[in-house]
C-alpha cells in the first residue's frame, strides 16, 4: 500500500517536472562530490611535482658550480666534477638516436604503409610491446654479454648506445606508427590520385604529417636515454674522464663512458649525497629543457600551421 | 516499398482534385440539357450564375502542382503528370466557362425547343457530350488507345458544328424570322464545337502523359 | 557523332567473392560529361575507381575486361600507373588538399613528373588555379596554408591540383556531397566549364546534379548499367522501369 502510494507521489512528481519552468537550477550532490575528487587529485600531483623539483633544488643547487660543470672529477686534486659525464651523456644521445631514429621510423613506415595486415605486423607489434615492458636491466645484461663480449666492444660508448637502441626503438617504432595513423587516408588517395609514387608520398606528405609523433617519440627517447642506469651499467662502463687529445674525441665511443645518471647512482652508493643533489639538478635542467625544445619543435613542424 | 510516401499521396490528392473537377463540369454539362428538357428554368439560372465555381478549382489545382514542383521536383513519369495536369485543368475550366456560357444562351432563347430549328443539334449535344465523358475517362484511366480515339471524333463533332449551321441557314431561308434565336443558337454549337476542342486537348495530353510526345513531336 | 575517350568492355571486378562490377561496357565521350548514378553499394564508386587504377590498392581487388583510353588498355602489363594517373586526374568525395600552402598543393602534381623550375611552375600554378575558378581568391594568399580554406574552396583548390599535371580525363567522385548548396552550385557551374578541355566522369548522388551538369548518364544496380544514354532520355523517359523507379524515388 505505501509503496504504491510512494510510486504514486514519484509519478506526480516526475509529471510536475516536466510541466515545471526551467528557472529552477540545482545542484546535484554527486556534481559537486566529484569535483571535490578530481581538484584534490590534480592539486596532489601538481604539488608533487613541485615538491621533488623544489627539495632536489634546494639539496643541491649549492653543489651546482662553474667547476662541477666545466671540469673533470679528479682524485688528485680532490674536486668533483662532472663534465666528463655530460659528454658521455651526450654522445651516448647522439650514438643512439642517430641510430634508433632511421630504424625506428622505418619499422613504423613499413608496418603501416607497406605490410598488409595479417599475421606478420600482429607478430612484430606484439613484439615491439614487449620489448617496451622488458626491465632495463634485462638489456644491460643482454648488451653487456652480446655488444660487449660477443661483438668485443667490452664497456664502451658504444656499446652503451647500441643498448639502449634496441631499449628506445619500441618508444620511437609506437609514437611514429600512431602519428601515421592519424594521417588522413584522403591525404594518401590524393597524392597516389595525381600520380605519385608511394614513395615519393610518403616522402612528401605522411612524413612531414607525422613529424610531430616522431619528435615526441624522439624526445621521449631522449627522456629514457638520460633517465637509464641499469642497462648502461655493464655497457657503457662507469668512466668519467675528457679525451686527451682531439683524436680522443673520435676514439671515446670506444671508451668506457659513464652518463650523469650512472654518476648519480655511484655518488649514492658512496654516500656522497652534495655531488649527488647537483647532479640531480642538472639532470633536472636537463629534462626540463628538452620538454622546453620538444614544445617549440612541435610547433615548427605542425603542418597545419603555415 | 517506395520511400516518398508523402510526394505519392500529394500526387493521388492532385490527380483526385483534377477529377472530381472535371466530374463536376460533367455533371453541370448534364444538367443544363436535361433541365432544357424539363423546361426547369430555375436550375438553368443557378447554372448559369456558377461561372466563378471552376475558375476557384482551376486556381486551387494550379497551386497545388505549383507547390509540387517546387517542393518535391518531379521528374521523368511524374513530371509528365504534373505538367499535363497543369495543361488539362485549363481545358476543364474553358469547358465549365463554355457550359455556364450556354446556360446563359438557353435563357436569352427564353427555353426554346432547340430541334426545332436544328435537327442535328441535339446529336451535337450527345456527341459533344461523350467526348468529353471519354477523354476525361482516357485521361484518369491511363488509356492511350482510348485518347486515341477521341482525339480523331473531334473531327465528327465540327461536321455536326457545319451540319447545324446548314440546318439554321435553311431555317432563315424557308421560315424568315428568329434571326436573334438562329444567331444565338449558332453561338451555343460554337461552344459545343469548342467543348469537342478541348476535349480533344485532354486526348492529347493523355497521350504525352505516357510518351511525352505531343502531336507526334517529342516535348519530354 | 562522339569520339569515345575512354571504352570499357566486358569489365568484371570481384572483392575477395563479391562480384562488385558485372560485365560492364560503356564508351565514354570526349569533352563531355558522362554521370555515374544509383543506390549505395551500386559499384558506381568503384567503377569510376577502375578507370584510373585506384582500386589496385585494394588487395583483394581482382579485374577482368578491358578499359581502354585513347586505345591503349590501362590495365595491360607495362602500363605505368603513374603516367596513367597524369591523364586521367581524380578528385575526391572530401575536399583533401595536402597540410602545405596554396602553391604547394597546385605544384604537387608538376613536382612529381619532374617540373623544378620556379617561373614554370608560377606559371601552370596560375594557370590551374584560373581554371577551377579559384585563382581570384588565393592570389593573395599563395603562400598561406591550404586549409585556411573554405570547403568549397578546398574543392576547387583540389580541382586545381588535379588540373595541374593538365589531365585529359578528370574523375570526380561525389565532389560536392561535403558542400554546402552555393559551393556545390559553384562547382557544378566549373565542371560545365571544364568539359569544353576535359573529359568529365561524375559519381553523384544527387539526381538532380546530373540532371543539371551531366551530357550522358549511367544508372548503376547492383554491379550492374541498367541503363547508359542521354541525360535527357535518362530524365525524361528512361528506358528501363528500374531506372525510372530509381530516378522518381520509388526505391533506392
Amino acid at each position: 500500500m505505501t509503496k504504491a502510494a510512494n510510486n504514486m507521489t514519484a509519478n506526480n512528481m516526475t509529471a510536475n517536472n516536466m510541466t515545471a519552468s526551467i528557472m529552477n537550477k540545482k545542484s546535484r550532490i554527486s556534481d559537486i562530490l566529484l569535483k571535490i575528487v578530481i581538484y584534490f587529485s590534480a592539486s596532489v600531483s601538481v604539488l608533487l611535482l613541485a615538491g621533488i623539483i623544489f627539495y632536489v633544488f634546494a639539496k643541491g643547487i649549492s653543489s651546482v658550480t662553474w667547476s662541477f660543470l666545466t671540469t673533470e672529477t679528479s682524485t688528485l686534486k680532490g674536486t668533483a666534477g662532472i663534465l666528463g659525464n655530460i659528454l658521455n651523456t651526450v654522445y651516448i644521445i647522439i650514438i643512439t638516436l642517430v641510430i634508433v631514429t632511421p630504424v625506428g621510423v622505418g619499422t613504423a613506415i613499413y608496418l603501416n604503409e607497406y605490410a598488409k595486415p595479417g599475421r606478420l605486423v600482429r607478430v612484430i607489434e606484439f613484439t615491439t610491446e614487449t620489448l617496451a615492458g622488458i626491465p632495463s636491466i634485462l638489456y644491460g645484461l643482454f648488451g653487456m654479454i652480446f655488444f660487449g663480449t660477443v661483438c668485443g666492444l667490452s664497456f664502451s660508448i658504444l656499446t652503451g648506445a647500441l643498448t639502449l637502441t634496441i631499449m628506445v626503438l619500441p618508444l620511437i617504432t609506437r609514437n611514429t606508427q600512431e602519428a601515421l595513423k592519424t594521417v588522413p587516408d584522403s591525404y594518401r588517395s590524393g597524392a597516389l590520385g595525381i600520380g605519385a609514387t608511394k614513395w615519393y608520398m610518403i616522402r612528401t606528405i605522411l612524413l612531414p604529417s607525422a613529424m610531430p609523433g616522431i619528435i615526441t617519440g624522439i624526445i621521449l627517447a631522449i627522456g629514457r636515454i638520460v633517465g637509464e642506469s641499469a642497462a648502461l651499467l655493464f655497457t657503457a662502463g662507469s668512466g668519467y674522464y675528457l679525451p686527451k687529445s682531439a683524436l680522443g674525441y673520435l676514439t671515446k665511443i670506444l671508451d668506457s663512458g659513464g652518463t650523469l645518471t650512472i654518476q648519480l647512482y655511484l655518488s649514492m652508493s658512496k654516500a656522497d649525497y652534495e655531488v649527488a643533489f647537483g647532479i640531480a639538478v642538472v639532470l633536472l635542467a636537463i629534462v626540463l629543457f628538452i620538454n622546453f625544445i620538444t614544445k617549440c619543435l612541435v610547433r615548427q613542424f605542425d603542418v597545419s600551421r603555415i | 516499398m517506395s520511400p516518398r510516401t508523402i510526394f505519392i499521396k500529394e500526387m493521388k490528392e492532385l490527380s483526385k482534385n483534377l477529377k472530381e473537377m472535371a466530374g463536376s463540369v460533367e455533371e453541370t454539362y448534364e444538367r443544363l440539357f436535361a433541365s432544357l428538357t424539363d423546361k426547369n428554368e430555375e436550375e438553368v439560372n443557378e447554372i448559369a450564375a456558377s461561372e466563378k465555381m471552376f475558375g476557384d478549382m482551376q486556381r486551387a489545382i494550379e497551386s497545388q502542382c505549383l507547390f509540387l514542383i517546387t517542393k518535391q521536383q518531379p521528374i521523368a513519369s511524374d513530371l509528365r503528370v504534373v505538367t499535363a495536369t497543369l495543361k488539362v485543368v485549363t481545358d476543364i475550366e474553358r469547358i465549365g466557362d463554355h457550359v455556364v456560357d450556354m446556360a446563359e444562351l438557353v435563357l436569352r432563347l427564353n427555353m426554346a425547343d432547340l430541334a426545332s430549328y436544328s435537327g442535328h443539334l441535339p446529336t451535337m449535344i450527345d456527341a459533344a457530350k461523350s467526348m468529353l465523358h471519354d477523354a476525361v475517362e482516357a485521361f484518369f484511366g491511363r488509356d492511350i488507345k482510348a485518347a486515341a480515339i477521341v482525339v480523331a471524333a473531334d473531327d465528327v463533332v465540327d461536321e455536326l458544328f457545319n451540319k447545324v449551321k446548314q440546318d439554321l441557314l435553311t431555317f432563315l431561308k424557308n421560315e424568315g424570322k428568329d434571326e436573334d434565336e438562329c444567331i444565338d443558337i449558332l453561338m451555343l454549337a460554337k461552344y459545343l464545337e469548342k467543348i469537342g476542342d478541348h476535349a480533344e486537348n485532354i486526348g492529347h495530353w493523355e497521350i504525352f502523359q505516357e510518351t511525352g510526345n505531343m502531336k507526334d513531336a517529342r516535348l519530354l | 557523332m562522339n569520339n569515345s575517350k575512354i571504352i570499357i568492355e566486358n569489365l568484371n571486378l570481384y572483392y575477395g567473392d563479391n562480384h562488385a562490377l558485372k560485365d560492364v561496357s560503356m564508351d565514354i565521350p570526349e569533352k563531355h560529361i558522362t554521370a555515374f548514378i544509383g543506390p549505395s553499394g551500386c559499384g558506381k564508386s568503384t567503377f569510376l575507381k577502375t578507370l584510373n587504377r585506384m582500386n589496385d590498392l585494394i588487395d583483394s581487388v581482382r579485374i577482368e575486361g578491358k578499359v581502354m583510353l585513347d586505345r591503349e588498355n590501362i590495365y595491360a602489363p607495362g602500363v605505368d600507373t603513374t603516367l596513367l594517373r597524369k591523364k586521367i586526374g581524380m578528385v575526391f568525395q572530401q575536399p583533401n588538399p595536402f597540410p602545405m600552402s596554396i602553391y604547394d598543393n597546385v605544384a604537387y602534381g608538376p613536382r612529381i613528373h619532374g617540373i623544378k623550375s620556379k617561373a614554370r611552375l608560377d606559371e601552370i600554378v596560375e594557370k590551374s588555379l584560373r581554371g577551377a575558378a579559384i585563382f581570384e581568391e588565393t592570389k593573395d594568399r599563395m603562400k598561406k596554408s591550404a586549409l585556411g580554406l573554405s570547403g568549397g574552396q578546398q574543392q576547387r583548390l583540389c580541382i586545381a591540383r588535379a588540373l595541374a599535371v593538365e589531365p585529359d580525363v578528370l574523375l570526380m567522385d561525389e565532389p560536392t556531397s561535403a558542400l554546402d548548396p552555393i559551393s556545390t552550385l559553384k562547382i557544378e557551374e566549373l565542371m560545365t566549364e571544364l568539359k569544353s578541355n576535359y573529359t568529365v566522369a561524375v559519381v553523384t548522388h544527387n539526381m538532380q546534379q546530373a540532371a543539371r551538369v551531366s551530357d550522358f548518364t549511367a544508372f548503376f544496380l547492383v554491379g550492374e548499367v541498367v541503363e547508359f544514354n542521354s541525360t535527357d532520355n535518362v530524365f525524361s523517359r528512361p528506358a528501363d522501369k528500374r531506372t525510372e523507379d530509381y530516378i522518381t524515388g520509388r526505391f533506392g
